[in-house]
């Protein structure tokens, strides 16, 4: 039955690849390549977001302390349009691609045929749990395979949510929760699937990629990086900032994968910059922001921990120009902005994935560039500017996962933009019709008929036929004629 | 050896920093000088090619060098439309903005190729390489040595030595450059071989693409039709075994699928034809490649050993140790459990499984791991409607072998355990290519209600304006929505 296995006490490597077989069966049996099947799961995933809104706010608060806002618009709405989007482009997207044939193998006829992949595993992050578990598994759908989420344990409660939740709405069969830590995932990275999600850290998508490799299991890393805010003078200044805040401490207190990692400005204008922020933070978030209820907390105690040391470091903490208070109880650090923290200090050698905001300054704005090259691509990078000529320098110098120009966060909203890495911020994209494709196999068909047998392909191989070929692969007709009349050199 | 080799990579990163192969104009001077290349020493293409695989000039030039004159033209008349941005729509929502996904070079690339096409299976990758603006290190394979040699001494002298090198070496040469960091790295190989290679990418996080092998099957369902497509069927299978390096090839047909009434029928004409091609015995062989080297040949006449094996060769089977030739071979149905039925042959030996109803064939394909190609001769369009949807292959092609390799437009690559990543045509340049998404914002109008603090207002506004609801939104601000 269905979660049996999940009710067992212990998910060893037995269970996952019990697990593993049953829905290789239901693949085999055809039951998730079914058009209809497809279109009823993601329409139980519509039901089951309208029917439990309020739970999985729940969750999200037990879990992060996540504003209701940002539970209702950036996991939830944000979940329900990509769902739609699927079930009204599915149809489309099904169908197969014609592709044109040329004349070296005339007559034919070609498609390129989407077809599903498997059985493939999910598994998500705990910043927006909610999120990032179901919307690879809606584009897995779509793509009509079976599908292990294995959401993370750091967020618990979501955790839990969904794996009832997806018992109770959607095919059990095909579609399994697994929940669990360390041990149940090393379990499930031991079986073979047909492809591999993964959302979080470089440390971990090394792990996976390594498990993955020894099947042959092709495999999508969303990771992350420094995602740098390059901010130009003669700009709104409000309304970058604002823009800024939002991407930062609006998205789960700039613990996001695309949250604003650090900013650089030139030297003269940092001062501008920095009452900006003041003047702005307190705007949206009190005198008080250890107070304010539109602010998620820090996950756990161990980021809290974490970030607490590149704040108090020494070369640091001096260098805080707003906030900087903390709550260890509740697990709250205020929105802090430091100006010119050193280059060589630990808040500026990892992601900071938290509510600390360093501002780097430099000489002139076109120094910004090498800086951020001399690092790993991020995921994002964004830059605020009116200067057409610095616009389509950064476009063309950095190289990042996406791009933003006078604005964050907001190409993740856009289902016809590729949301993916590069480099250590990742490998594959997915997003709108990107995740369907992501988890297809995309099968290439030529169609062949008996007229036209060349008989220059086969041996014997004649000087003739030698001129032939050349004269068929080059394309041209001419040629063709030319060396049927015998007229080219072999 | 260990030093030079770390200063060439060195080199080739301090040139895709500085830019060195950003331009156009850089990558189409070098996709010409390719051209270049190949046309002033096709004799010397077709020398060494003889001299590793015994390949004749016309097989030569059909599968090589013609593939690669045709891949870099190809290219060159499409890169510019390649390398532009494409737009994306953006909804009103977000207005104004523009929104672009635009095509970058991943950096420094690492291709490991093959020695059984070793040109078009080094230098068709380098080609996607090269157009989408990286910079290359080519690592032949050393068991096709002379045209190992060619491409050690020859590309230095045509292309840009301080983005494309090329280095000489075998296994432990290939297992010193997994260990360092690359931006992508392009594999054609055993997968014995593909996990070793992902498994180092794994220690940097570089993807990688893996093109690799399989059992690919031939399907025959036409034999019954008129005779002249039944012979055409003959010289399709033939040419699709033999023809491509005398089936060292990952997309050769590696056995074929025939309903028992009709093997007979099959087999005769595979003998009349293959007595037409190759000649009528070993001793008269021509038109055919050798096999590469002792080691392979060895494994091939393993094969045959099994006395169960043996007993099923029904043309051919004789061997030439010296001049490491094995005739072609037509076997009736070996034991299924047998070697030559679970590995990949890459070689002359020919399998004929008799099913009882060709339909059978599905499952049969489907009982064994995902192959490269799945060739079906056959013309009843159910039965082709079902091979796609029931089979999963890298590639189908419909009666005929082999030419889907020469189709610019359909992807190249496998699925499962035929590897996965995709080449040929644009697919070449994409998947050398980041594809970096980019979105272009105006300063206003801004929405408000995209700030804390949060309110019910706000939140109904937000909530409204993620379902695109334009009318309910001007509701809302109008005052006759409450929240």
């Amino acid at each position: 039955m269905a979660s049996e296995v999940e009710k067992k006490a212990v998910f060893d490597i037995d269970s996952a690849k019990e697990v593993v077989q049953e829905l290789r069966a239901s693949f085999v049996a055809g039951k998730t390549k079914d058009y209809e099947w497809r279109r009823t799961q993601l329409k139980a995933m519509l039901k089951m977001m309208d029917e439990n809104e309020p739970q999985i706010v729940a969750a999200l608060r037990d879990d992060l302390s996540k504003p209701e806002l940002e539970s209702s618009i950036y996991e939830i709405a944000m979940l329900k349009n990509s769902c739609k989007l699927a079930l009204k482009k599915m149809k489309h997207w099904m169908m197969p691609e014609k592709a044109k044939t040329s004349l070296a193998t005339f007559p034919s006829s070609a498609e390129i045929v989407s077809e599903p992949l498997g059985v493939v595993l999910v598994i998500s992050a705990w910043n927006y749990p909610f999120l990032l578990s179901l919307d690879p598994v809606i584009g897995a759908i779509a793509a009509g395979n079976a599908i292990v989420l294995k959401p993370s344990e750091i967020s618990p409660a979501t955790a839990s949510l969904l794996a009832k939740l997806v018992a109770n709405y959607m095919d059990s069969s095909c579609i399994k929760v697994v929940e669990g830590a360390v041990p149940e995932t090393t379990a499930l990275l031991e079986q073979k699937w047909d492809k591999i999600m993964y959302t979080g850290n470089g440390r971990i998508a090394r792990i996976v990629m390594a498990a993955a490799a020894k099947h042959l299991t092709p495999v999508v890393l969303e990771l992350g990086g420094k995602c740098p805010v390059i901010v130009d003078s003669g700009i709104n200044l409000q309304v970058a900032t604002r823009r800024i805040i939002a991407g930062k401490w609006g998205c789960n207190n700039g613990q996001a994968c695309i949250s604003p990692d650090y900013i650089i400005t030139t030297k003269d204008y940092a001062v501008e910059l920095v009452d900006s922020f003041k003047c702005e933070l307190e705007l949206f978030y009190g005198k008080n922001p250890l107070e304010s209820k539109d602010l998620s907390r820090v996950v756990n105690s161990n980021h809290f921990a974490r970030l607490l040391k590149l704040l108090d470091e020494d070369k640091v903490s001096s260098k805080i120009v707003y906030g900087g208070e903390r709550d260890k109880s509740n697990l709250k650090i205020a929105p802090t902005v430091l100006l010119d923290v050193p280059q060589d200090s630990l808040i500026m050698n990892e992601e900071i994935f938290g509510p600390l905001l360093p501002i780097i300054t430099i000489d002139k704005v076109e120094d910004s560039f090498d800086l951020i090259t001399s690092g790993t691509k991020p995921l994002a990078a964004y830059m605020f500017t009116n200067n057409k000529k610095l616009k389509e320098k950064f476009v063309e110098k950095v190289s990042a996962g996406g791009l933003v120009i006078n604005d964050t966060t907001i190409h993740l909203a856009e289902p016809t933009l590729p949301f993916g890495g590069v480099g250590d911020s990742g490998m594959g994209a997915y997003h709108g019709k990107f995740s369907f494709d992501t988890f297809s196999h995309k099968k290439a068909v030529l169609y062949r008929s008996f007229a036209g047998d060349a008989p220059l392909r086969y041996p014997p191989y004649t000087n003739g036929k030698l001129r032939l070929l050349k004269a068929l692969l080059g394309g041209s007709i001419l040629g063709i004629i030319r060396a049927l009349m015998g007229w080219s050199k072999a | 050896m260990l030093s030079s080799m770390e200063k060439s990579i060195a080199e080739l990163r301090e040139t895709f920093k500085n830019g060195g192969t950003k331009s156009i104009s850089w990558r189409k001077s070098q996709l010409k000088a390719l051209l270049q290349l190949i046309n002033q020493n096709e004799d010397s293409i077709f020398k060494a090619l003889d001299q590793d695989l015994g390949k004749s000039p016309v097989e030569s030039y059909r599968d090589e060098v013609g593939v690669l004159k045709k891949s870099v033209t190809y290219t060159l008349s499409c890169l510019e439309k390649w390398v532009a941005p494409k737009k994306a729509e953006v909804p009103l929502l977000f207005f104004p903005a523009k929104a672009e996904v635009m095509p970058q070079p991943l950096g420094v690339v690492l291709i490991f190729s093959s020695w059984n096409f070793p040109f078009t299976l080094a230098l068709d990758p380098l080609i996607g390489a090269i157009s989408a603006g990286n910079t290359v290190l080519l690592k032949p394979s050393d068991l096709a040595p002379a045209c190992m040699s060619f491409l050690v001494e020859t590309i230095p002298k045509y292309l840009d030595n301080k983005a494309v090198k090329v280095l000489a070496g075998g296994a432990d040469i290939g297992e010193r450059l997994l260990q360092l960091k690359w931006d992508k790295i392009f594999f054609t190989g055993s997968p014995r071989v593909g996990r070793l290679v992902m498994a180092a990418a794994a220690k940097h996080l570089t993807p990688v693409t893996l093109e690799l092998g399989g059992k690919s099957p031939a399907i025959v369902d036409t034999l019954s039709t008129t005779p002249s497509k039944a012979k055409v069927t003959a010289k399709r299978i033939v040419g699709g075994k033999w023809g491509p390096c005398t089936g060292q090839a990952c997309i050769a047909i590696d056995y074929v699928l025939v309903e028992e009434k009709l093997a007979s029928t099959l087999i005769e004409l595979l003998k009349k034809t293959i007595k037409r091609f190759y000649g009528e015995n070993i001793k008269s062989l021509k038109n055919i490649s050798r096999i590469v080297n002792k080691h392979q040949f060895q494994r091939l006449v393993n094969l045959l050993k099994d006395p169960n094996v043996a007993d099923s060769i029904v043309y051919g089977g004789s061997v030439d140790e010296e001049k490491l030739v094995i005739e072609p071979t037509i076997l009736l149905d070996p034991p299924l459990d047998s070697e030559i039925m679970s590995e990949e042959i890459f070689g002359p030996l020919l399998p004929i499984i008799t099913l009882k109803n060709i339909e059978e064939s599905i499952n049969f394909i489907n009982s064994k791991s995902n192959p490269l190609v799945i060739y079906a001769f056959t013309e009843d369009d159910t039965f082709k409607k079902r091979i796609l949807s029931e089979t999963s292959s890298g590639t189908v092609t419909f009666n005929d072998s082999m030419v889907q390799f020469l189709c610019d437009s359909l992807p190249f690559g496998g699925v499962g355990q035929s590897g996965f990543g995709r080449y040929h045509g644009k697919y070449s340049f994409d998947t050398f290519s980041h594809e970096k998404s980019i979105m272009h914002r105006g300063f206003y109008p801004e929405i408000e209600p995209r700030y804390p603090p949060w309110t019910d207002f706000k939140l109904l506004f937000l909530k409204l304006a993620y379902q695109f609801d334009y009318f309910g939104l001007i509701l809302l601000l109008l005052g006759f929505k409450r929240s």
